[in-house]
């Protein structure tokens, strides 16, 4: 299947799917921080992989991602990545501990970090598992704190071997509260063979 | 007139990128994870080239037409001949290399999860067969690194988030 010839109703059912996940998503992020979390309309991107480090902030800026393997029909990779600030506030939010800090390998707010995540990725995923019908077996969360272009390579590699672009469907999720900014950053990357399932689940033709 | 003033400027490498230039101008390529930088120089004629691989081997390509740049096995092979029209001699090419690192502590998981070391394994294996001698190399772990490579010294500045800057 060549992605660069999506049609717009495809890339419509992609979008959708982005829309449901995320939606799902702020509600749950929403319980865990007790505010209002507001979700951004996701975007359907077709991006060379120098262009989608760029859009992470380019292939040396430093971010808290968070990786799912997803197992089941329609394998990928999501990511939910962070600014450390952003990782930081969050973990401040939940804990009431603004002590914590990332960079220093703190056990604690790795482990915060890491189950806000499993929980907040987890109404992404099942929201989207619910949508489609289609299985989401999620993998436990694995967490990175290092250079963009390091971590993002890794979602990559499944569709680097038959293209040299990765559709990503890309959902924001952000809340902004006095000063401390709560934003995530959920990046889906289906593996290649996954397009004809997705789009078979959506009730949209396959033909490109 | 402009010849008298020489400017150094850094060449950038992507990924699945590959370039070569002359001093005193730098090679870079940055936020390199599972996937390895590999330079190749010669000494005295002051050339080098950068490749930043992404897969080990073009069997993996499932594409009719791939990109030679994004595999160890392809790329070493035409980062060498441009280096060659560029005036370096084949015979005294010297390398270093970095990268290989896994990003993230899979516990289980297919072969694409360990694809760092298998990387670094096929880097080496094409430029022992190449016959190019590895001087300098820091791989494998799992953080991420940036690469600069200062032609006129032949010093490889390594960068990671966590060590800073080391030269190799």
């Amino acid at each position: 299947m060549d992605l660069t010839k999506l049609t717009q109703m495809q890339k419509d059912a992609l979008r959708e799917i982005g829309n449901i996940g995320a939606g799902n998503a702020a509600t749950s992020m929403s319980k865990l921080v007790n505010r209002k979390i507001d979700m951004d309309v996701p975007t359907v991107n077709i991006v060379s992989f120098d262009e989608m480090m760029e859009r992470i902030g380019g292939p040396e800026s430093i971010v808290v991602a968070l990786l799912f393997r997803i197992q089941g029909d329609a394998p990928g990779t999501v990511y939910f990545i962070f600014s450390i600030e952003e990782a930081e506030a969050l973990i401040k939010e939940i804990t009431n501990n603004d002590a914590l800090r990332l960079d220093v390998n703190d056990e604690l707010a790795i482990s915060v970090i890491q189950e806000a995540g499993n929980i907040v990725t987890g109404a992404y995923l099942s929201a989207l598992g619910d949508f489609t019908n289609i299985t989401m077996q999620p993998s436990v969360p694995y967490l990175s704190i290092d250079m963009a272009g390091a971590i993002l390579t890794v979602g990559l590699l499944e569709v680097s071997q038959v293209a040299d672009y990765a559709l990503i469907i890309d959902a924001k999720i952000s809340s902004s509260y006095q000063v401390s900014q709560i934003k995530g950053n959920f990046l889906f990357i289906p593996d290649p063979d996954s397009f004809s399932k997705l789009f078979k689940a959506l009730g949209v033709t396959n033909d490109v | 007139m402009s010849k008298l003033i020489s400017s150094s400027h850094v060449v950038k490498v992507g990924i699945a990128d590959l370039k070569v230039t002359k001093a005193p101008n730098k090679i870079r390529t940055s936020g390199l994870g599972s996937c390895v930088g590999v330079v190749i120089y010669d000494e005295r004629k002051k050339v080098a080239g950068l490749a930043h691989v992404l897969l080990p081997d073009s069997k993996l390509a499932r594409q009719n037409k791939f990109n030679h740049y994004k595999y160890a096995d392809t790329a070493i092979p035409l980062l060498v001949e441009q280096l060659s029209s560029l005036g370096a001699r084949s015979n005294l090419l010297k390398a270093k290399v970095a990268g290989g690192a896994q990003m993230f502590q899979f516990s289980s998981g297919s072969d694409m999860m360990r694809i760092g070391p298998r990387n670094v394994e096929s880097v080496l294996e094409k430029l022992k067969h190449l016959s190019i001698p590895v001087l300098a190399s820091d791989t494998g772990g799992n953080a991420g690194r940036t690469i600069e490579f200062d032609i006129q010294t032949s010093l490889l500045k390594v960068r990671t988030v966590n060590k800073g800057e080391t030269f190799i």
